[in-house]
């Protein structure tokens, strides 16, 4: 065996290191996938040593590999094998490969929770930080969960690198599960006030990163990240924060208010630019958030446009696009401001460089008016003729279109203008855009009726030249405007001038290469046409004629019978039939017109396309009945087969009688409804009478107006969009005529002797501008009742949605993080090399069934909530209210979960069937009087020896507002309170918020504890000022901290072989209590001692147990629970005996309760 | 906060890449390939800003790379990061490079791609949650006297 050692490890001197494999690729470059398929069979015999080393030189090579695009993945347990490895460096190879190549999906990563705890708990900081960073990588909901708490300790680490990581990682552990969310808030608060830099603006990153998400949760920060900024001279902080009050603002005004002013400071004052740039930013959003309120900051604007187009005219391109990229955002609410720039704008339209092009076009939408559109797309439109590169000239389609058709297409006068760029627009080549230029050829030509005539001309040339669109014929290409092109020719056809050669362009064989939707389309849209020349050949008297065009039809058809794509083949199969059948009656001299178009009667409305989901459930319908009784599971045919004729027949009869009869249906419908009423879980339909459905106004109830046309409809030649800068010119010069002529006229008669004012004088203004067309714009449909909604575009995906927590609330003790206690089942061994694998197995086999169980009563949990939530789809009117409660039902089964799963866990083989636990809180009452209730818990954390934090909830009882809190505690020798730097013993330290009545409010204190063997009392007083409408009292509440001996545990999990060894050690003392007439479980017993003295399990037989916890100043105290009839002994032992007398003492009062 | 850092040639091969998302493989090859083709079609005198767009995430992401000699520097942020900032930290990471491997060139990157890995411990932890965190650094950025502390590389080994 130490051979066979010898001989590999001589064997592995000449294995290939990562160099040798970077020079071998490089080395190889003709026939690289060879030579690396090779070396990955190399490291797959390395892999099979039992040499720690060998393996984490094979893993680093994967890991370089991996960089180049090879999976991995079945690696993955080596990986581990590489990260338990006790040195350091073949731990960061393992975990830098594993944050390379783990993710959720990745099934070996259950094995790694104990290896990543071991490492988190480990003395060297190098090894907690390399595990942090990995974690960070790879984190799953399951880890997040089982090492929460871990991490969250470490928050408090005494080394600033590791609380740095650990503030950071705690974003990660936030997302994945939420839960953890408001345990680990005032911690993480706390640590906004770090002494070290690095740890603060850790912090201050997480909480932005949050904030900028669920900005409302995390107003109540506001004060404090305004010191913050008042007070930092990070400039990195300062970003962050002063991007995060970007985010606050629009729900704060008045804090924008306060913002104004230390921004305008910091712009004038600082030289970094980044810094600069983002208080500009910042200044914006508050504008934004203040311009409805506050009119007068236009000094502030001027101020930010100054600055910007400072930005904009530096050589500095960086500089350019970011001032161009915040101009946009003022021109939300304030275009004027930066209409006063057009020219910049235009002249970075120029600019080589194509981001900041891109820029200049976001800004050029919110600069049109209807009097220099035609002249701005005029210029975008010799761009797109310019343009390299689809993408930029992608972008510029977009842009003209979105320009066009903003605001209900407000800025245009001229609709033939704009039908006429589109069709200009169609000879772009490669564009990915086809669609959007055929759904505004749509738009129009339905909502526009004026342009109808125009439109459907335009469109004819358009499917005449087909041949030159559909060549490219790849999806969203620009043969999409031929789905607009037969649409709009097939249902305007009354405006066709030559049906005839629209319907041949459309059968051509061609045709047929054109993506399937198209071809149905036209394959539909034939027919229209075909009805509308037939009507014409039909009333001309041509016989002749109609029979020819039939004929054409039965020729052609079948070129898309033969079609492979579904609809354009059943389409045509249809069609064809039809026609035929047309032909037989055209043969008999029968008139077929008047029933072909009888087909296509009627007009189609444009529909909104949100429509569909607005229509409201109408009254006493429930989508979620059943309509007919489901078909029971236990039903088998062959056991009864007889019976089923039979029963059938009976149903029969049952179910004709009530069709019968009217009256009984009323009378059933009547009482069916009296017991929805009475039936809790039925979800009624809300009473308003608005909800009732009504029917949809016909088509003539849409308003549409006359048109006036003083433009000939008729454009000779190819339209081409420039012709129309000219007409319009014209048309508007001719219109100032007319205009000046009356006015001159209206002058003239009424101040015949005044002297006329210069006709020149009059300027143009937008709203002087009359359109070339009057034109209606008919609004898209949407059904009665239909509410506005902005849930519409919310996404149930969204991770960040769980995130969106009230942080304000104080902590129910129940919400703790899961404390790791040990699962105590199989009798566990501290893990070392070798058997790893062998445990964790069994852990996971463990896990699972645990997580089956826990997903059974989430499922069933999560059923329940969604029978309370329901009624809420219905009535959107309450919906504030409802958002509340549905938080509230969130938050329920939230409550319950940690507290029953954090009870059961330790002994979660017993049985869990046993009755359950009533939730348990830890927070005792403090004082009490009419104004405030106090409950508190104490602390300790292993990382500070003689420190105890206790958490103090204040709540507000009475309806005055409570300020100015202040908390004295008269010290005592061994126990002091930690007061702010500076203060005397006799002050007291202040409560940093206040609370509006019905409010509270956790706040923490620390202690310092000298010696820990004995629990003490302190004497306090709280003070604060009671205000209210009478006027403000100043009151005192005074109190009693009781500082018992278990405050000082805190739960450490243990291993059996350590738990023996520290027993054989022989340096404990041992003493031992026992109460009589206790009746609760034994499992319940253990739940209690677990969570109300810090203890953990280490192993438990039948209705004996030995647990284990540790002082915060290092004493281990190891107990021995034994239940009796009707009693329990505990025996404990503890390295110190004044200590474990205390506990035992303490702990009976618990037992005795039980 | 910073969704992956890329650094490839200029031929596009990648010689450091992280991403702070799942992907597989194939498709943080693709990733690359597509940030290559952006990136490389720009003149030297440009912005240093791309819209990523579909490349990672969407719309809310941007490109924001340097060049330096052979190396193409690309992070790639969403809009929580201040542009000038990235920038900045691009800046910071080649000199910390620079101070690693004393004139860092290509080669250096190729040979001891997990040195510079480590060398980019603070980008990394930047980033290891994704988000910035450069203790040491940001104070002098904008001040210009840059004293980086370098994790001290032969320990480790």
């Amino acid at each position: 065996m130490a051979l066979k050692m010898v001989k590999g490890s001589i064997d592995r001197m000449f294995d290939k290191n990562l160099q040798d494999l970077v020079r071998g690729i490089r080395n190889h470059k003709e026939d690289e996938a060879k030579y690396i398929s090779q070396c990955i069979d190399e490291i797959k015999q390395e892999l099979k040593q039992d040499n720690i080393a060998v393996k984490a030189n094979a893993v680093c090579k994967l890991t370089y590999l991996q960089m180049l695009g090879y999976d991995i993945s079945w690696a993955a347990f080596n990986i581990i094998e590489v990260m338990s490895a006790s040195k350091f460096t073949f731990k960061r190879i393992g975990y830098l490969a594993a944050s390379q190549c783990f993710h959720e999906g990745t099934d070996v990563i259950m094995l790694t929770t104990n290896q990543i705890r071991k490492d988190l708990s480990s003395p060297s900081q190098y090894d907690t930080g390399v595990a942090l960073t990995g974690l960070s990588c790879f984190v799953t909901p399951d880890l997040a969960r089982d090492l929460a708490n871990d991490i969250m300790t470490l928050m408090s680490h005494t080394k600033p690198y590791i609380r740095k990581k650990a503030v950071l990682i705690m974003y990660k552990v936030f997302l994945k599960y939420p839960e953890s969310l408001r345990p680990a808030f005032p911690r993480l608060k706390e640590k906004l006030e770090d002494p070290d830099p690095g740890v603060q603006s850790a912090a201050v990153n997480v909480i932005c990163e949050l904030a900028r998400r669920n900005p409302k949760n995390y107003l109540s920060l506001a004060p404090l990240f305004f010191k913050l900024m008042t007070s930092s001279t990070n400039n990195w902080v300062l970003i962050k924060i002063i991007k995060l009050f970007g985010a606050l603002t629009p729900l704060e005004p008045r804090l924008g208010k306060k913002l104004i002013e230390p921004l305008t400071n910091l712009i004038h004052s600082t030289s970094a630019m980044s810094l600069l740039y983002e208080c500009v930013n910042t200044v914006i959003a508050v504008l934004i958030s203040l311009s409805s309120g506050m009119p007068n900051h236009s000094a502030s604007i001027q101020l930010c446009v100054q600055k910007l187009r400072i930005l904009i005219e530096d050589s500095d391109q960086n500089l350019k696009y970011l001032g161009l990229l915040a101009m946009s955002k003022i021109l939300r609410t304030h275009p004027k401001s930066v209409q006063a720039h057009k020219d910049l704008v235009l002249q970075c339209l120029d600019d080589k460089d194509e981001s900041i092009r891109l820029r200049a076009l976001d800004l050029l939408y919110g600069m049109v008016s209807k009097k220099n559109l035609v002249e701005i797309v005029k210029k975008l439109m010799s761009h797109v003729d310019k343009a390299e590169g689809t993408t930029y000239r992608d972008e510029l389609l977009t842009k003209i279109i979105d320009i066009c058709s903003q605001c209900n297409y407000q800025h245009i006068t001229n609709f033939q203008w704009y039908i006429s760029v589109l069709v200009e627009l169609t000879r772009l080549e490669g564009t990915r855009h086809g669609h959007l230029i055929a759904a505004q050829m749509l738009d129009v030509a339905i909502r526009v009726k004026a342009i109808r005539k125009f439109a459907v001309s335009q469109m004819s040339a358009l499917l005449d030249r087909a041949h030159l669109v559909a060549s490219s014929t790849q999806r969203n290409g620009i043969c999409e405007v031929l789905y607009a092109a037969a649409w709009i020719c097939g249902e305007f056809s009354e405006h066709l001038q030559e049906p005839q050669q629209t319907l041949e362009a459309m059968l051509r064989p061609k045709v047929t290469t054109l993506p399937g939707h198209i071809q149905a389309v036209y394959v539909q849209n034939v027919v229209k046409l075909y009805a509308a020349i037939l009507q014409q050949r039909e009333q001309a008297a041509e016989p002749e004629a109609a029979q020819d065009v039939t004929q054409l039809m039965v020729e052609r058809l079948p070129q898309f019978v033969q079609s492979a794509d579904l609809e354009v083949q059943e389409r045509a199969s249809c069609v064809l039939q039809l026609v035929k059948h047309i032909q037989k009656l055209q043969a008999k001299d029968v008139p077929v017109a008047e029933e072909v178009s009888a087909l296509f009667a009627g007009e189609l409305n444009p529909v909104a396309p949100k429509a569909q989901k607005k229509v409201p459930v109408p009254e006493g319908l429930d989508l979620d009945a059943w309509i007919n009784e489901p078909p029971s599971d236990s039903e088998s045919e062959d056991e009864k087969p007889k019976a089923i004729f039979h029963e059938e027949e009976q149903r029969h009869v049952k179910q004709r009688q009530p069709e019968a009869d009217e009256e009984e249906l009323a009378r059933r419908r009547e009482a069916r409804k009296q017991e929805q009423a009475n039936n809790p879980f039925y979800i009624k339909s809300s009473p308003s009478p608005q909800k009732r459905y009504q029917d949809l106004p016909g088509v003539e109830h849409i308003p549409v107006v006359q048109i006036d046309l003083s433009v000939p409809l008729k454009v000779p030649g190819m339209p081409v969009s420039d012709q129309y800068v000219k007409l319009e010119e014209e048309r508007r010069h001719r219109q100032r005529l007319e205009k000046d002529r009356k006015k001159k006229k209206k002058k003239d008669k009424e101040k015949k002797g005044k002297p006329r004012r210069h006709g020149s004088l009059h300027t143009e203004s937008d709203e002087d501008i009359a359109p070339a067309q009057q034109v209606d714009i008919v609004t898209e449909e949407m059904p009665e009742n239909a509410l506005p909604s902005d849930e519409d575009d919310k996404d149930p995906n969204d991770p960040y949605r769980a995130l969106d927590i009230d942080l304000d609330r104080p902590l129910a003790d129940s919400e703790k993080l899961p404390i790791q206690k040990h699962r105590n089942a199989d009798t566990c061994k501290s893990p070392e090399k070798e058997d790893v694998p062998v445990t964790e197995k069994k852990i996971k086999k463990l896990k699972k069934k645990e997580k089956k169980h826990k997903e059974k009563e989430r499922e069933k949990k999560k059923g329940k909530e969604e029978e309370k939530v329901k009624p809420s789809k219905h009535k959107k009117k309450k919906h504030k209210k409802e958002k509340e409660e549905r938080s509230k039902d969130k938050k329920k089964p939230k409550k319950k979960k940690p507290a029953s799963d954090g009870a059961a866990e330790p002994v979660e083989n017993g049985a869990l069937d046993e009755d359950p636990l009533p939730p348990m809180s830890s927070y005792c009452l403090l004082a009490e009087n009419a104004y405030v209730k106090m409950t508190y818990d104490i602390q300790g954390s292993l990382q500070k020896d003689s420190q105890v934090t206790v958490s103090v909830v204040l709540e507000n009882q009475s309806s005055s507002f409570l300020k100015n809190m202040e908390l004295s505690v008269l010290d005592s020798l061994n126990t002091k309170l930690a007061r702010p730097e500076g203060s005397s013993v006799h002050d007291g330290v202040p409560v940093p918020f206040q609370l509006p009545p019905g409010v509270s409010n956790e706040a923490q204190f620390v202690f310092t504890v000298r010696s820990i063997v004995t629990a003490q009392k302190l004497k306090g007083t709280l003070s604060f000022i009671a205000k209210n409408d009478e006027g403000s009292t100043h009151e005192k509440l005074d109190f009693q901290l009781h500082f018992s001996c278990t405050s000082y545990l805190v739960t450490t999990p243990c291993y059996s072989d350590a738990f023996a060894k520290l027993l054989e050690s022989g340096d404990l003392s041992m003493s031992s209590v026992k109460v009589d007439g206790i009746s609760m479980s034994f499992q319940n017993l253990l739940a209690k001692i677990c969570f109300h003295h810090h203890f953990s399990v280490v192993e438990r037989v039948d209705s004996c147990a030995s647990m284990y916890s540790r002082s915060i100043q290092g004493h281990h105290v190891c107990l021995l629970v034994k239940k009796g009839e009707k009693s329990v002994s505990v025996d404990g032992k503890c390295s110190d005996a004044a200590l474990l007398g205390s506990l035992l003492e303490e702990m009976k009062a618990t037992l005795a309760q039980c | 906060m910073i969704k992956a850092i890329l650094i490839f040639n200029n031929h596009g091969k990648p010689r450091l890449s992280k991403f702070y998302q799942p992907y597989s493989e194939d498709t943080q090859q693709q990733i690359i390939r597509e940030t290559f083709h952006l990136v490389s079609k720009r003149d030297e005198n440009v912005c240093n800003f791309l819209e990523g767009g579909l490349l990672i995430g969407g719309s809310d992401n941007k490109l924001i790379y340097r060049h330096y000699a052979t190396l193409y520097f690309v992070f790639c942020v969403d809009s929580s990061e201040s542009e000038l900032g990235i920038l900045d930290l691009i800046q910071v990471f080649v000199e910390t490079l620079d101070k690693c491997f004393e004139n860092v060139c290509e080669l250096d990157l190729i040979f001891h791609v997990d040195k510079a890995g480590l060398a980019g411990a603070p980008a990394r932890a930047v980033s290891a949650v994704k988000n910035m965190n450069l203790p040491e650094i940001p104070r002098n950025i904008n001040i210009g006297d840059i004293s980086i502390k370098v994790p001290n590389l032969p320990s480790f080994k």
